[in-house]
């Protein structure tokens, strides 16, 4: 049984920048699989080679059992792409943007416009075909966009950063036009940079930082990994947050040196068992006389879990809560 | 996976199919002058208005060396000049596309790989029949006449391979600058290769070295055939240059679209480097 999409060892340099180091990835048929990582981790290059848009210096990238290097065309018959911004023909109505996208891909006059009206009820877009696109919002642009990636119903559908700059409201409207499209069997790989939306969306998470893989798993496996728990204090006396941040965390995370953060009058700090910790961090403070107003004991969020693995929560002076 | 379906269609196939998509491409901007028929308005306008202006506003002072009327004299030169504004459209729709992400969903489609190019030249080419016939018309409609069918048609002819040339030299800088504000140099900067040509004054009536420039101009070759076919003065005064106009306006566009037809194929294939 071979997989959906599957990088073997998939390297791409641009003169000495190595992009993408050697990267492993396989996604089964129907899953949803978010390349998570920060700006310049090479999760569009990924992309890119995936669908044929740039050749990779080393490694097996397959679609279905297809080689993308060796079979392009075949691979594009069968990869849907959505890029980074929605490309689609502002001057055109939404229609004959689907038409267009469906002439090309071999779809003879009556066919393509059939298809096209399937499509713009597909992604909840019905009765706007004649608008032009140039007075769609975000979001509308960005469900045309994703019709536009649909004409052959591929068994693939690559999305790099679909919900990038888009409001709330768009970015539930691509959402539910994934789990939509999920629903219906189609294998999905989207690069995102919000946690969130791999949450959402995806069975898999794949985080790249620097062209390297450095971590994978399911959303929950990967916050379980980064171990469980945070308490977070507010203290009263913002100046005294660093003293707090080192007390707590000797008290809270007793052998587990991961580094507190204390940022304004919030302070983080990691947890190694649950039991009395909130107890034992509050008394430890006020021995010390540190007020705090605020003591909170939460999960880790994937947020921080992400931060961690590629290092830079360091860099942070304040975790999101 | 079976064998069949990754096996590319034959090259019968292949030659129709890459047909179908230019032309498929080359529809998007039909439909586009359909959609804004504004700004194909105002495009074929432009040189009309431009003719009226150097006729009529500056003309009454313009005497062309070795007798003939001025206007006679300016109309084939903005032939020649609308055919090189060509080039800023050419290059806006390149930019354009590639800076949208059209030219990356093109690429991504199972299309011909060509036809994103050959589409481009076509709907150019076709937009550059329409603005010539305006502008023909507009000629005719201040008293400008062209000598016999037969030569015009030459001339139109050697209008729209020059038109090739430009067309080409767009699409390599537009997949070069991949900026707006690039396309903007380049609209300011078609004026001074404009008036450096036999354009709008005749070569021999400019001062020493200028004159040489003007005459080698890859332009100046179209705008003395086009004159010698259209039957109007050409105000050039000899030199081998002029005497070999003919010659020069099939060498200059044909050598441009080869290097630059050339320049552009390995620019579209760096794109996926």
């Amino acid at each position: 049984m071979t997989s959906a999409i599957s990088l073997r060892g998939l390297t791409k340099r641009y003169g000495e920048k190595v992009v993408l180091d050697d990267v492993d990835l396989a996604v089964g048929h129907g899953a949803v699989c978010a390349l998570l990582g920060p700006n310049g981790a090479g999760k569009t290059t990924a992309v890119r080679v995936l669908t044929t848009l740039t050749r990779p210096d080393g490694g097996r990238v397959e679609v279905a059992g297809v080689d993308v290097v060796r079979h392009p065309r075949a691979a594009r018959r069968r990869i849907g792409l959505i890029g980074q911004q929605p490309a689609v023909d502002d001057v055109l109505a939404a229609r004959e943007n689907l038409v267009l996208f469906a002439r090309l891909h071999h779809l003879d006059r009556r066919a393509a416009g059939a298809r096209a009206d399937e499509l713009l009820e597909q992604v909840g877009l019905p009765g706007t075909g004649a608008q032009p696109v140039a007075e769609f919002s975000g979001g509308m642009r960005r469900r045309l966009d994703i019709a536009a990636g649909l004409v052959l119903a591929p068994l693939v559908l690559v999305l790099d950063e679909p919900t990038t700059g888009l409001d709330p409201a768009g970015r539930r409207d691509v959402w539910d036009a994934v789990r939509a499209l999920v629903a219906g069997g189609t294998t999905v790989l989207l690069t995102t940079q919000y946690l969130e939306e791999a949450e959402q969306l995806a069975d898999d998470v794949c985080v790249l930082d620097g062209g390297r893989v450095v971590a994978r798993g399911t959303p929950r496996e990967l916050t379980a990994a980064i171990g469980g728990d945070r308490l977070e204090l507010v203290v009263t006396d913002p100046s005294r947050a660093a003293e707090a941040a080192l007390l707590a965390e000797r008290v809270a995370a007793a052998g587990a040196p991961e580094g507190a953060d204390a940022g304004g009058e919030r302070v983080v700090v990691p947890v190694s068992r649950r039991a009395g910790v909130v107890g034992a961090v509050v008394r430890a403070l006020d021995e010390a006389g540190i007020a705090v107003d605020d003591v909170v004991l939460r999960p880790t969020t994937l947020d921080e879990a992400y931060l961690r693995i590629t290092g830079r929560d360091r860099a942070r002076t304040e975790v999101p809560a | 996976m079976t064998a069949t379906t990754l096996q590319e269609p034959g090259p019968v196939e292949r030659a129709r199919w890459a047909a179908t998509d230019a032309l498929t491409v080359a529809g998007r901007d039909v439909a586009h002058w359909r959609r804004r028929p504004g700004a194909v308005l105002v495009g074929a306008l432009f040189p009309v208005l431009l003719l009226l202006m150097f006729a009529y506003l500056l003309g009454g002072g313009m005497v062309v060396p070795g007798g003939g009327d001025y206007r006679d004299f300016l109309v084939p030169g903005m032939f020649v000049l609308a055919m090189v504004f060509g080039v800023e459209a050419t290059m806006t729709a390149v930019v354009t596309d590639t800076a949208r992400g059209i030219t990356d969903r093109f690429r991504s489609l199972p299309m011909a790989p060509s036809a994103v190019v050959a589409g481009r030249c076509l709907a150019d080419m076709a937009s550059s029949v329409l603005g010539l016939t305006v502008l023909v018309a507009a000629a005719l409609a201040v008293g400008w006449r062209p000598a016999g069918p037969g030569s015009a048609l030459a001339a139109v002819g050697l209008l729209l391979l020059l038109r090739l040339a430009f067309l080409w030299i767009g699409i390599y800088l537009g997949l070069l600058v991949r900026d707006p504000s690039g396309v903007m140099a380049v609209q300011i900067l078609v004026w001074p290769f404009a008036f450096l040509s036999n354009v709008f004054v005749a070569a021999s009536a400019l001062p020493g070295w200028l004159a040489t420039l003007a005459e080698w101009n890859p332009v100046a070759g179209t705008v003395t055939a086009v004159r010698e076919l259209l039957g109007s003065p050409t105000g050039d005064g000899g030199g081998w240059a002029t005497e070999h106009a003919t010659l020069l306006a099939v060498a200059w566009p044909v050598v441009l679209t080869v290097v630059f037809a050339a320049l552009s194929v390995r620019r579209f294939q760096r794109l996926s480097a």
